[in-house]
This record gives C-alpha cells, structure tokens and sequence, in this order.
C-alpha cells in the first residue's frame, strides 16, 4: 500500500479481521460501498445486515443485538448518524449497550458533497453522552487498530472516519490504544494537540515551527473521550501552552474538551484550530482546510500566538 | 376455545392488575393510568399461557423477550411482572421513588422482567427486530414481543422497522398495536389521524389480524395465530378502551397521564370488584 490510505479503509479492514468472532454482526444503512462495511459483507453476507435508508432503525437493531449477545458494527456518512442521536441516546448510550457506530465521512475535509454532508459537530454530542467511547483516528493503521478494540469494550463507541486519504502515520509496531493519546513528537515550546485529518498538518506545522528554532509537541488524541489526561498534563508540563487542531467545530469537540480539562486543572494558554461556528461548502478537500482556517499554516500562526500569551502571563 | 373456567381466572389477573395500576399511580402522584389499563388484558393473556420467560431466571438467554415500546405504560407492566413473581409488592410501591425498582418508564437496567428501556416512543420495535435477528443467528426459536401505541405509531422510526421487519422475514417478531384512541394531548382522530391501521400494516407486508383487545378469548385466539404465520412478521391491532375498567378513566384523555386522587382511588377499585 502506498504511504497513503484514508481511514474508512482501516475500519473496513478492521470488520474483516474481526470476522473471526462469529458474534460480530454489521449493519448497514445503504452506504457500505462508502464506509467500507462492504469489505466485510462481501465474505460474509450472513451476517451482515442491510436497514435500507433508515438510521434510526439501524442503531436501535444494534441495541437488540448487543442486548442479545451479538457484536454490532453500524456504520454511516457521520452526518448521518446524528439523525438518529435520540435513538444512540436512550436506546444505546443509556442501557449501556455496546454497540459501536462509525461515522465516515466527517468533517469539511469530504468536500466536494457540500455542506449537507460535512459533519462538523458529531465529536462534541456523541461526548455528551455518558458511557460513550469517542473516537477520531487520523490515519489507516490507528483507525484499523483502534476499530479491533472495540471488542474489547463493555459500552457503546463512536468512531469517526474520514472519506479521503491522508498520510500513513503509524506503522505495525506502534501501540495504539483506546484512551491512550500517541505523542508524536517532543518539544518544549507549545504543544499541538490534534485530532483526525489535523494530526498531519500538525506535524507540519511543527516542522515549519522547527525551521524557525521553535520546537513543538505534537500530540494525536485520537481517542476524545475518555480523554487522556495525563497526556495533557504532560504537554502543559513540558510547554506550558496549548494548540489544538481538529476538522470539527471548535465549540464542543478536541478544543472544548481540552479547555474544560486545562480549565479545571492547570490553565495554560490554549488557541484552537477548528471550524468557526460556521458550515462548508462544495470544494476538494485542500481547498475546504485553507477556506476553514485548517491547515499547518493555519497551524503554525495558532502556535505563534499561544507562545506570545504564555510569555505575557 | 379456553375454558371459561380459564377465562374467567385470566380476567380475575387483569382485574388486580388494573387494581395495582390504580394504587401505583394514586400513591405517586403521577403516571400513566389510562394506557396501562387499555394494554392490560393482552399482557395478562400474553404472560400466563403463552410467552417463554423464567421468573427465577429473567435473564435467561434463550427466553422471549417482551418490548413495552409505550414505555409510559409501565405501571401495566409493573403489575404482569409482579403477578408472575418478577417483582414484589414492595417494588410496585417503589413506582416513581428514588432508588425504586420501578422506573418511571419501563427501564431494562432496573426492573426484572423488562427487556427493553423505552420512554421515548418509536423505539422498541427496531429494538425488537435486533432481538428477532440475534434468535435467527443463534438458531433458536424464541420470539421477540412488542407492544405499540397507536399514537406512537406516528413516529416515523416505527416506519422504518415495520419495513425492515418484512424485508427480514422475521417470523419470529410479534406485535401488538394497543389502539386505545388516546393520545397525550387528545384523541388520535385529532392529533393525526391514522386512517387504516390494519390496511398499513398489510401495505408493509405483514400478517395482520385485528380484535377486541378486551376480549380475552379473541386474544389468546390471536396468540395461538401468530404461531402460524410462518416468515412474515404479525401485528395484532388490537382495539382497546383507554382507561378500561374504571369508569371515569374511559375514552378520557385526561387519564392518560394523570393519577387517580383518594377518591378516585376508591371508586375505581370498588368498580373492579377489589373492595366493597
């Protein structure tokens, strides 16, 4: 495979690879070619089960499987989900059933459907909701890895995927773990907290920073819910300012998440990089990160400006 | 045909279920009386002659499981699952109290005996259809129960899952339609009209039978007939009088969430033949 995979492959890939545990069952809502669940039920169309164009349905018949032993993988274009949130609320989230739901798609970076199709705020409500696992892995092998995992859950998860490649992060050796955020890359000047598609322009981002003599922690907090903590604590420890970067409304997701922490615990300046409280358009994916204020650049002066309030306080 | 010897015994339950709806909801002030009472007699029928359930063991993994989809009638479930040793008295009082056994709406999480936690209307038969999916995989023969509203039926989502269901060929789905008229804010006929319940049901390729919810031998009729539908989901629309049993509770829309205060109390259980 090239250095280049998106990471609906990796979910995909993941139900495959889980097939062997004949109590993990796949639901479908009429995009499997677009999520990649249909990797999963060209081998094994038994149990995989079609719910037409019907979402609300779909998580609910995901709860009666999980309550009855089975292993249920449901899976939509994010924006998709968020139709049927009432339903994950109380008929998932509530009872505690695990049930684990994948939301390709995400974010502005799908591009060119538009903004009906961009789903910038799915990180922050599925957080809201207790007993829910959050996740947004930002290459192929974390999403693949980070999808195997959820068997090993009690509850319901939320992962969200993304429809265009980007680069290939980790490799075979590298621990990925459900809760566990991968740091990157150290530095002691500012540390970039990212998530998804964002975990790579952070990583260039700091290394336009390096180029300039300012080094940079960069940190894929793939997991937002639980958050890791001591992560942040280590990234406020060593740099004593924040960024962070996601493809999601800064209100509610990575951003919110990390302010509520800081707040609560050790405030340190912290600048966001995220969507604006505003929605897309039809653009390429390039094209959506430059007009939403997303990219390393984007990135970098974000970082400039969290170095200048720490060094003001 | 049962004997009326049976008959009679089974409409002797539904009275002192219909007798505890009336205490639970009077001692909390609150609840949903009038659905309660309308579903009563299908559940009374449901639970003592035909459904698969271990009341020493409610989570046996091979039981049927039973969906209160109208989860706001949950003091009718309330008072089925303590007639079969479920619950206690005890618990019926702790309906609506902190800490209770029984939650306000039906809660799996809380109360033995309950399979499904309901309270937002809509739900449970995709719910159900889950269930009737993992018996098909699991190569048993058990069967998923739903109980429906006709007002909830309004809900879209229940549209969704009625087509599923068909699609599906779950055999093994059985559903109850509790047509009692009366929804939250008024009668159906006035809130959305729902036209041919029945007619639907059939349009989404379902086996439909419809009855006289009260007339207990109609029900275990039907009971008997969902045993022989084969691949097709069955509905049974079954009407039903809001309220029934107590006088002023019937055809009234005011019952539908309120409680009974001392008086009324007292009436209704003298009109069910619970006290002199």
């Amino acid at each position: 495979m090239s250095d280049m995979a998106a990471t609906r492959d990796g979910y995909g890939q993941a139900l495959l690879e889980m097939a062997g545990d004949e109590k993990v069952v796949v639901l479908e809502a009429d995009l499997g070619k677009s999520t990649k669940s249909v990797l999963f039920r060209k081998e094994h169309p038994e149990r995989t089960i079609s719910c037409g164009i019907g979402e609300q349905n779909m998580m609910l018949i995901g709860a009666g499987l999980a309550s009855s032993g089975y292993k249920p993988f449901a899976s939509t274009f994010a924006i998709f989900t968020e139709r049927a949130f009432e339903q994950v609320r109380n008929g998932i989230a509530r009872p505690n059933l695990a049930v684990h739901i994948c939301g390709s798609h995400g974010g502005t970076h799908t591009g060119t459907d538009g903004s009906s199709a961009q789903s910038i705020e799915d990180l922050a409500i599925y957080r809201t909701l207790p007993n829910m696992t959050v996740m947004h892995p930002s290459d192929y092998l974390s999403a693949l890895s980070l999808t195997k995992q959820c068997l090993g859950l009690s509850g319901p998860s939320y992962m969200r995927t993304a429809r265009n490649k980007t680069i290939k992060l980790y490799s075979d050796e590298t621990e990925i773990t459900i809760g566990k955020a991968n740091i990157l890359r150290q530095g002691g000047a500012v540390a970039i907290i990212a998530c998804g598609v964002l975990v790579g322009e952070s990583l260039d981002a700091a290394e336009a920073l390096a180029a300039e003599g300012i080094e940079a922690m960069v940190v894929d907090m793939h997991t937002l819910k639980p958050l890791d903590n001591d992560a942040i604590n280590q990234a406020v420890g060593s740099c004593g300012c924040l960024v962070t970067a996601e493809d999601h409304s800064v209100i509610g997701g990575l951003g919110g998440a990390v302010a509520e922490y800081i707040c609560a615990n050790q405030p340190v300046p912290l600048e966001m990089v995220g969507v604006k409280d505003r929605f897309g358009e039809s653009a390429q994916s390039d094209e959506m990160l430059e007009m939403m204020g997303l990219t390393s650049k984007h990135i970098v002066a974000a970082a400039r400006r969290a170095i200048l309030r720490k060094g003001n306080n | 045909m049962a004997e009326d010897s049976s008959i009679s015994e089974l409409e002797a339950i539904a009275s002192r279920c219909r007798g505890e709806i009336l205490r639970m909801t009077h001692r909390a002030s609150a609840g949903h009386p009038g659905g309660s009472l309308s579903e009563t007699d299908i559940l009374v029928a449901l639970y003592t002659t035909k459904i698969r359930v271990d009341p020493a063991n409610p989570k046996w993994p091979d039981r049927d499981r039973f969906i209160l989809s109208k989860g706001h009638a949950s003091p009718g479930m309330y008072a089925i699952l303590e007639e079969q040793g479920f619950i206690s008295k005890e618990d019926l009082e702790s309906y609506r109290v902190m800490g209770g056994t029984c939650q306000g709406h039906v809660d799996m999480k809380w109360t033995p005996g309950v399979d499904f936690s309901a309270g937002s209307l809509g739900m449970g038969l995709s719910y159900g259809i889950g269930c009737a999916l993992a018996a098909r995989f699991d190569g048993s023969e058990r069967n998923a129960y739903v109980m429906l509203g006709d007002g909830e039926i309004q809900e879209g989502s229940v549209w969704e899952a009625a087509m599923a269901a068909a699609h599906h060929e779950l055999g093994n789905l059985k559903v109850f339609v509790d047509c009692n008229r009366i929804q939250n804010d008024d009668f159906v006929e006035k809130q959305m009209r729902m036209f041919d319940i029945a007619a639907k049901w059939k349009s989404f390729g379902w086996a439909v039978r419809e009855i006289d919810g009260h007339n207990m031998q109609e029900i275990l009729d039907a009971l008997d007939w969902f045993d022989g539908v084969g691949n097709m989901p069955a509905v049974i629309v079954a009407n039903t009088v809001k309220g029934k049993g107590v006088s002023f509770m019937e055809n009234n829309p005011a019952f539908h969430g309120a409680a009974p205060n001392d008086e009324q109390l007292g009436q209704g259980l003298a009109e069910l033949g619970l006290i002199q």
